[in-house]
């Protein structure tokens, strides 16, 4: 990895955290809109996999969206301006941090409905395929989602189409409540790819490296025509599954287990100690996205709230020539 | 009204036995499923994160403890098999009980409800039954298109399913032992804001304190209500108000208000099952009143509103004094924001004006 990735990657990873953090308080100090599912503990997984897709790539997201926005490029002004409701949110203030997602840097949308962003990806790769437009699509979804009938449904028309796509499941250990292997009965889930025809690999999903090695077999398989992948990444969320919710179901010391190998503290480790960046420059990076979550809170505060009908223009793409073929609201 | 159950039905008014009656849904929904399971072991449960963690708003708290791993089972997020294994109990001799988390995922598993268990029966001849009963939250707090709707219209628009929509503890009970004593595939639907209890996956959002005697506490006593009985939540004789789950009770606090301060009086129907619907209360009360007005958190076209306009239009149209008037969401997604979300979910001043608007005030 050279420093310039090495760098930008560590700086996509402390703006996903601190974004989060920032969240969190805000949260806990003052009425914020809805609710929302963080991402810490994962930033590894969203960081090493975008890390290898052009702007014009796409990604398909999920309710736990945040981090994915972030690595993908998103402005971080949109994405806080859409957590607080206002007229300049990425979406609008339409769809929150549940469905927070940003088209222009390649975003599909971000499903609320666990495993229905797996079948859009295909659908994104087909058309890919189809365009001979090289670009690939990364698939983001978690343990839980791979349960649903959509995650072989997609799979194996992914599989038998040889569409550019790689399958992302962050396992994080649990669906909501429910650790993973109640629910599932395979150490992993990896192993489903035999299935679909496709390769399936384990990565450690703390290790932003490791993602970004098999990352980038997956994407240049991809992008040279030779089919899907799934990428599997063991990881974990620290937080409960969404703002409110107090995971009482697993251990303090599971939790710190994890922690130890948070994403963050091994990136910036291995950075010092290749000595590839001094510990000044990653301060600085620290410092910066500091000022840069202060600035978006700012912006987001000071943006306008919509208006209570604001939602009327985005039932339906209104075709000035056919204006009778939209109905009006009753 | 034809109905298996109706001549069982005992119905005991809460606090004539002098037990302590539940004041939330959640808890009423809980005894029922207690007492069904205590009562016959075909009774089981199945959905996610039901079991350990007992629920994603509670419903099934304690059960998993009392009844075990066998009786109570959690899912993968899987709402085909979820279903669809409801279904396959159901014919084979269990009585499954499944929580699908939102009504929107029942999306998910729409096939095995609306394609298979709804239509089994009927496609068999009548051999078998289906005496399933999937449960499902719906309704408007603040999460978005894919989190809020209100999808009674699409099961009601299917026939071979029932659907249930209670509004208060008193009707949650003896409505869900009823469904769960049918023969047929039963929807059960449960508005969000009306259980009492916080979501451990949401913010701390409830109505009920403020809903006043209307909220009917269950008596912790064995009871059963019929399906396709109306009940009149408020006596009056100006103008019908018919509504279900929340939109019952914004009614109410309409119908108070615009007796105080405009002296006309609302008769506020909650039909409480949809399938089967009790159409001669709402017709016997056009007819008294002269007026109607339909409220619901599902949308305009094709939903609620529509159906029991088009029945009085049907069957009372002369007893009609003002055109009727729907509450309604305009046919839109519930947008995020909270002020979009308000705009489009019906308020009580909306309930007020159109009332107003049919006794021409
Ligand atoms: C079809 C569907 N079923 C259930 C839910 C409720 N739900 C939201 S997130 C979630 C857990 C998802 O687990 P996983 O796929 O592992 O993703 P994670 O939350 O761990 O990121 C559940 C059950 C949903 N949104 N959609
Ligand atoms: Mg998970």
């Amino acid at each position: 990895m050279e420093r310039e990735t090495a760098l930008l990657l560590y700086r996509r990873m402390v703006q996903i955290r601190k974004f989060e953090e920032k969240l969190y308080q805000l949260f806990l100090t003052r009425p914020m809109p809805g609710s929302m599912h963080q991402y810490n503990g994962q930033e590894a997984v969203a960081v090493g996999v975008c890390a290898h897709l052009n702007r014009d790539d796409f990604i398909t997201s999920t309710h736990r969206g945040h981090g994915h926005c972030i690595a993908k490029g998103a402005s971080i002004r949109a994405l806080m301006a859409e957590m607080f409701a206002k007229t300049t949110g990425c979406c609008r203030a339409m769809g929150g941090s549940m469905h927070i997602a940003d088209y222009s840097v390649g975003m599909l949308g971000a499903m609320g409905i666990v495993g229905s962003g797996m079948p859009v990806a295909v659908g994104a790769a087909w058309s890919s395929q189809y365009r001979r437009s090289g670009q690939v699509v990364a698939c983001f979804f978690g343990d839980g989602a791979a349960n649903e009938g959509a995650f072989h449904e997609a799979l194996n028309l992914a599989g038998v189409w040889k569409l550019p796509v790689v399958f992302v499941c962050e396992n994080n250990v649990y669906g909501f409540s429910t650790h993973y292997r109640r629910v599932t009965p395979v150490e992993n889930i990896a192993d489903r790819a035999a299935s679909y025809g496709m390769p399936g690999v384990v990565v450690d999903g703390m290790d932003l490296r490791a993602v970004f090695d098999e990352a980038a077999t997956a994407v240049d398989r991809a992008r040279k025509g030779e089919g899907a992948t799934l990428i599997e990444c063991k990881t974990y969320r620290y937080m409960g599954h969404s703002r409110f919710e107090k995971a009482a179901y697993r251990s303090s010391e599971e939790l710190d287990e994890w922690r130890k190998r948070d994403p963050l503290v091994l990136f910036r480790d291995f950075l010092l100690g290749s000595e590839l960046v001094d510990a000044g420059e990653l301060e600085g990076i620290d410092a910066d996205v500091d000022r840069e979550i202060e600035d978006a809170v700012d912006y987001a505060e000071n943006s306008p709230d919509p208006k209570p009908h604001d939602y009327r223009q985005y039932i339906f793409k209104v075709n000035d020539e056919f204006p009778t073929h939209h109905q009006k609201e009753s | 009204m034809s109905y298996v159950l109706a001549n069982e039905v005992r119905p005991i008014f809460p606090g004539v036995l002098g037990l302590m009656p539940v004041k939330k849904i959640v808890d009423a929904l809980n005894q029922a499923l207690r007492e069904e399971m205590d009562r016959d072991e075909r009774v089981v449960l199945l959905g996610e994160d039901i079991g350990v963690f007992e629920g994603s708003y509670r419903v099934t708290e304690g059960l998993h403890a009392q009844f075990g791993e066998e009786r109570v089972r959690d899912t993968p997020i899987s709402e085909i098999a979820i279903i669809g294994a409801a279904l396959g109990a159901a014919l084979t001799g269990l009585r499954p009980v499944a929580e699908i988390q939102f009504n929107d995922f029942l999306a998910c598993g729409m096939d095995q409800l609306c394609n298979q268990a709804a239509k089994i029966r009927f496609m068999l001849g009548g051999q078998v039954t289906v005496p399933m009963v999937v449960r499902a939250p719906y309704g408007a707090t603040g999460r978005a298109a894919q989190h809020s709707q209100s999808l009674e219209a699409w099961f009601v628009h299917t026939p071979g399913l029932k659907v249930v929509m209670p509004s208060t503890p008193y009707d949650a009970k003896g409505l869900l032992k009823t469904a769960i004593r049918d023969d047929n595939p039963v929807l059960f639907l449960e508005h969000k804001l009306l259980y009492g209890a916080t979501s451990p996956g949401g913010k701390a959002q409830t109505a009920v304190q403020e809903l006043g005697e209307v909220f009917t506490p269950a008596p912790d006593e064995e009871y059963l209500l019929p399906f396709g009985a109306a009940d009149v939540k408020r006596p009056g004789s100006d103008v019908t108000v018919v509504a279900t789950g929340m939109m019952l009770h914004k009614s109410i606090k309409a119908a108070r208000e615009l007796a105080g301060a405009d002296g006309i009086e609302c008769e506020v129907i909650d039909p409480r099952t949809l399938v089967p619907l009790d159409r001669e209360t709402i017709i016997d009360s056009v007819k008294k009143t002269g007026r109607l007005v339909v409220v619901s958190e599902d949308v305009m076209s094709c939903g609620v509103t529509a159906e029991i306009s088009a029945l009085v239009a049907e069957h009372a149209l002369f007893y009609l004094d003002a055109p009727i008037r729907r509450v309604a969401v305009p046919d839109t997604p519930i947008p995020f924001a909270p002020v979009m979300e308000q705009a489009v979910i019906p308020q009580i001043g909306d309930i007020i004006e159109a009332v107003k608007s049919v006794v021409y005030r």
